[in-house]
């Protein structure tokens, strides 16, 4: 069964990246938390039409996954899992909004095509940070770090535990399906079978959390995520976020892209 | 009081379905036994597990463990010195690598990283898993997982070991390193199993649950030998006991 070892293999794939070595990943989780969020809030403060603006921002996904070593395979297959989600979101705008506000050339680009591309583009550059953060810095190790940053306690359990079990739902998935394809014999399935399968799923992988957090308040587990990793902030991790976030402010303030573009062709813009 | 005493009286759970599993369940463990648990599917073997490390709470009846007594305050000093090691190690390994796993215990119990790295070192060098410290669990065999759920529950250092049946899904191998390792320790051991030539080998004490009671605590050679008491208990007598010349 091709396809289930390839997504079995998926399980955990983040947290091997996690464990690579690389400039990046010595970087302190916080302050690799801290850029994130700048980079999103950047991202997010752009007007709903703009494309070109957002382009130069993409430095940062590119020069991170460069830097940390990170596979773009492994990375591009997880932003195509959650490509359907923003592509529903932005799908209907080129419908809904048909006002010309550009031309490309001779064609005529209506404000709907533009903002859904806008929204594709922004997709890229926040899920593709959020995975290089994820990537860079482990999820125990994030999840301490942004304790640390003042996130309330039980948020960040919550976001561990959130982690943690949707690989636990996937593996059960898996195994389910494994026995469906065994016993299905190729055939479609109906709908209400495939209600009891969401409905078993759900239990079982209610009762696996279960266990797993009996395992985890058996060792001693109280709500406080303690990891190894002792939190080290140096000049580093201050050039790290500063640096960036004077790049995202530069960016958003001047649009770089449009700017180069009139520098090449030389017009003064 | 030893530390290492597990005394469990007139112990009653119900569960909220109605399902009584536990109707009285009395006996006491003294230091350094080793001893198993038995009875067949239902018996109340899990549930009664499940109260040795403060996961459920008496609802009539008592659990001590060493000094404590079993309730709601007590819990995190029972689990404390109450090692529990799951049917299923997936449940029990739920860290990215094998050394963050076993360090997990010593962490949570408040030592500094350099104690508790110490502590994690040791356990996995004590079950034979040192050279797989970097490895993800979910990547060994099942015999190496079962192992290092082992190190994980020893680098808590506890003074009662309890395992939910601890050689199920183990080759012949793994299961005869398993049992020599267990035989190796000196804690406190109550091992809930279906397997009775692993109860013939290592534990002179067997307690037979049957229906949330207790039906018979003894011996081992003579309860397991006894072929009327293990029919009737959905048991079996073990092949070794069946016979006494060597094979």
């Amino acid at each position: 069964m091709p396809s289930g070892m390839a997504q079995y293999r998926e399980v955990g794939e983040l947290d091997e990246l996690a464990r690579m070595d690389s400039p990046v990943h010595r970087l302190d989780a916080r302050a690799q938390a801290l850029t994130t969020m700048a980079f999103i809030l950047a991202v997010m403060s752009y007007s709903r039409y703009e494309v070109s603006g957002l382009m130069p921002l993409l430095i940062y996904p590119v020069v991170l996954i460069a830097a940390g070593k990170l596979p773009v395979g492994v990375l591009l297959r997880k932003l195509a899992m959650a490509a359907p989600f923003a592509l529903f979101v932005g799908i209907f705008n080129p419908l809904l909004d048909r006002h010309v506000v550009a031309t490309v050339g001779s064609c005529p680009v209506s404000g709907g095509w533009l903002s859904f591309a806008s929204i594709m583009i922004r997709f890229i550059l926040t899920v593709s940070a959020a995975l290089i953060l994820v990537s860079c810095t482990g999820i125990h190790r994030l999840c301490a770090g942004l304790e640390r940053l003042g996130m309330p306690r039980v948020f960040a359990v919550q976001l561990l535990f959130l982690y943690r079990y949707f690989f636990v739902i996937g593996d059960e998935g898996l195994r389910m399906r494994r026995s469906v394809e065994i016993r299905s014999a190729g055939s479609a399935l109906g709908f209400t079978v495939y209600g009891h399968l969401i409905g078993n799923l759900l239990v079982r992988a209610m009762d696996r959390a279960q266990r797993i957090y009996r395992a985890m308040v058996a060792r001693g587990f109280d709500g406080e995520i303690r990891t190894l990793n002792r939190m080290a902030w140096g000049w580093r991790e201050t050039g790290f976020v500063v640096g960036w976030t004077a790049f995202f402010l530069v960016a958003r303030v001047w649009n770089l892209a449009e700017r180069l573009g009139a520098q090449l062709m030389g017009s003064g813009l | 009081m030893s530390h290492h005493l597990v005394e469990v009286k007139d112990l009653v759970f119900t569960y909220p379905d109605g399902t009584e599993a536990l109707r009285g369940v009395s006996f006491r463990i003294t230091h350094g036994e080793c001893v198993a648990v038995i009875g067949g599917n239902g018996a109340g073997k899990s549930t009664l597990l499940q109260h040795l490390n403060g996961y459920l709470m008496p609802q009539r009846g008592d659990v001590r463990v060493g000094d404590f007594s079993l309730t709601p305050e007590t819990a995190a000093a029972v689990r404390r010195s109450v090692g529990m090691v799951f049917q299923d190690s997936d449940d029990q390994l739920f860290m990215p690598t094998v050394f963050e796993d076993v360090v997990f215990g010593p962490l949570h119990l408040g030592m500094t990283a350099g104690e508790a790295g110490k502590r994690a070192q040791d356990a996995l060098e004590r079950v034979g898993m040192a050279h797989l410290r970097d490895r993800p669990p979910y990547k060994l065999s099942a015999g190496e997982k079962r192992a290092v759920a082992i190190a994980t529950v020893l680098s808590g250092v506890p003074d009662v070991l309890v395992m939910d049946e601890p050689s199920s899904n183990l080759d012949p191998r793994g299961r005869r390193r398993l049992m020599e390792l267990l035989r190796s320790f000196e804690h406190t051991r109550i091992i809930a199993t279906h397997d009775l030539e692993l109860v013939v080998e290592l534990c002179p004490r067997v307690i037979v649950l049957d229906g949330g009671r207790v039906m018979a605590d003894g011996p081992t050679a003579i309860l397991l030998g006894d072929e009327v008491l293990m029919l009737r208990h959905g048991l079996e007598k073990p092949h070794s006991l069946r016979h006494q010349h060597p094979h």
